[in-house]
């Protein structure tokens, strides 16, 4: 975690930090959600309580404290416990590994008496070389939140939800460890932030061997792999359980599917897997074919730091670099966040628009349409790389 | 080892977090008196007309086992694709691509062969 104290208490720090802004997010969320389903309905939505009926989030977060404590009498207490706990890990390990900025370098300083530094901060909790693998394999686990939770509470509804979950889960993720594929084979690396390094760069390619460049459009993996966009942002759709995938919690036949029994925070502890899975969901999608957190030509690593320098000075900071090289992160990571809450916006006005699939649809859907799609994706991804990238007659 | 380590420390503080939340919700929250109807498992209001552990057939067995090999086969294209750039800049391309290409016709064989007969049927 770092050489020193103060590495490891700032990448510490840094780490509950980010895990913070995740569940902050959530009741954000909620608000949107609310909000964004009334404009859509024509209804007015929450707004009596603070400007905007923006403080229904703190007086929704002191009710779920304050809500009586339920168990089933038939349910098992610990399953029934562990299952919300459980349900928070995976979305919050796999946020954990996704490069909301370009790294923060500090430069050396002296602090109570010693010298401390150089350092290079990373703009997440902890880069690990196969990002895309682990973030997949993490992304897998909520599915046992859910079945500890339909196991737990021991009542039918909820044990045929969490089933559903499951089967869903793993049926689509078929189709998005292929659309994953594609991206790949088009960089050629498992670091998300060598993607989006690849992507801050004007359009280039091989064509025949030769390099081709456009400088008009960013080099975004969106231009190479729409097929694969779609089908990877369909299938995560499906695994974060959303409309219109959302049959574990189809209120018309299971009540409230898997949290059926749940009431209070433990609920909310739900909604935060569900809503930390769509922000993971977004994130992906934004590394993987929109540029991450650069905009090129405007907004990279290399410009950020120049676009931040003047500000730091008008601020009356000293312009260092360590200064220079914050400002510039956090412009980045506003950038980051601004295509984040478009997709998340998606995943919302998706929600509120188009109806639920009956089930032998979603599984024909997964198996029958989207793998299939997902494999042609691939094959001609490999072929076209391989007709491009050939080094003829070299 | 030392890459792992903060996904350790975050999943520990992660389950800390939550646990410290239920118990404070438990702490703060309204003290409810305990009722033979309250504590009966939700089903609509009626009286529960299962007893004991619930006992559903899980019909998704062969949707897991079936999930499990394609898995596995799309894990086996990861290293190929990430592979795949140097192989090509080295000029063996077409080598690579053969390879797999068999790989992927026994995955597209064992598709077409699941569709066949009627694996991927649901009602």
């Amino acid at each position: 975690m770092g050489t020193d104290a103060f590495e490891v208490g700032v990448n510490f720090a840094k780490m509950v930090a980010i895990f913070l802004m995740m569940v902050q997010i959530v009741p954000l969320l909620v608000w949107v959600e609310r909000r964004g389903s009334a404009y859509i309905q024509n209804r007015f939505g929450p707004n009596r309580v603070g400007p905007l009926g923006l403080m229904q989030l703190l007086a929704d977060a002191i009710k779920f404290l304050t809500k009586e404590e339920f168990i089933p009498e038939r349910g098992y207490p610990f399953l029934f416990y562990l299952a919300p706990v459980v349900a928070m890990i995976p979305a919050a390990l796999a946020f954990g590994a996704i490069p909301l900025s370009m790294p923060v370098n500090v430069e050396a300083f002296s602090m109570l008496g010693q010298h401390w530094g150089p350092y290079v901060f990373k703009f997440q909790s902890y880069e690990i070389g196969i990002g895309i693998v682990f973030v997949l394999g993490i992304s897998s686990l909520a599915a046992f939140g859910v079945l500890l939770a339909g196991y737990g509470s021991n009542n039918k509804y909820a044990l045929y939800g969490a089933l559903r979950a499951c089967a869903q889960t793993i049926s689509y993720e078929l189709a998005m460890g292929l659309a994953i594929v594609g991206v790949i084979l088009l960089f050629n690396t498992f670091s998300f932030s060598e993607i989006v390094t690849a992507q801050s760069a004007p359009l280039n390619f091989a064509f025949l061997g030769h390099k081709v460049e456009w400088s008009v459009l960013p080099n975004w993996g969106i231009f190479y792999q729409p097929l694969g966009a779609v089908i990877l942002f369909s299938a995560m759709f499906a695994e974060a359980n959303r409309l219109p995938f959302d049959l574990p919690e189809a209120e018309g036949e299971l009540v409230a599917g898997y949290h059926t029994e749940y009431a209070g925070f433990k609920f909310n502890m739900f909604f935060i897997g569900e809503y930390g899975h769509m922000l993971v969901a977004s994130a992906l999608m934004v590394i993987f074919y929109f540029g991450g957190y650069t905009v090129y030509p405007w907004l990279t690593p290399e410009t950020a730091p120049k676009i931040m320098a003047p500000i730091a000075g008008l601020m009356g900071w000293s312009t260092t670099s360590t200064a220079v090289s914050l400002l510039g992160a956090l412009l980045l990571h506003v950038v980051f966040l601004t295509k984040i809450v478009f997709f998340l916006w998606i995943f919302i006005w998706v929600r509120w628009t188009l109806p639920r699939f009956r089930y032998d649809q979603l599984m024909d859907l997964g198996w029958r349409k989207m793998l299939p799609w997902a494999l042609l994706n691939t094959v001609v991804t490999a072929v076209i790389i391989l007709v491009m990238r050939h080094p003829w007659g070299g | 080892m030392s890459q792992l380590l903060p996904v350790l420390v975050l999943a520990v503080f992660v389950i800390i977090f939550g646990v410290a939340l239920l118990w404070i919700s438990s702490l703060i929250s309204e003290k409810g008196r305990p009722d033979a109807v309250k504590g009966e498992s939700y089903e609509c209001g009626l009286p529960s007309d299962t007893s004991g552990s619930t006992k559903i057939s899980i019909k998704f067995y062969l949707t897991a086992i079936l999930f499990i090999l394609f898995d596995i086969e799309i894990i086996f294209m990861y290293p190929w694709a990430l592979t795949y750039g140097d192989f090509i800049a080295n000029g063996f391309g077409l080598y690579i691509l053969g390879a797999m290409s068999f790989f992927l016709a026994i995955f597209i064989f064992g598709l077409f062969w699941e569709v066949k007969s009627k694996a991927l049927e649901w009602e």
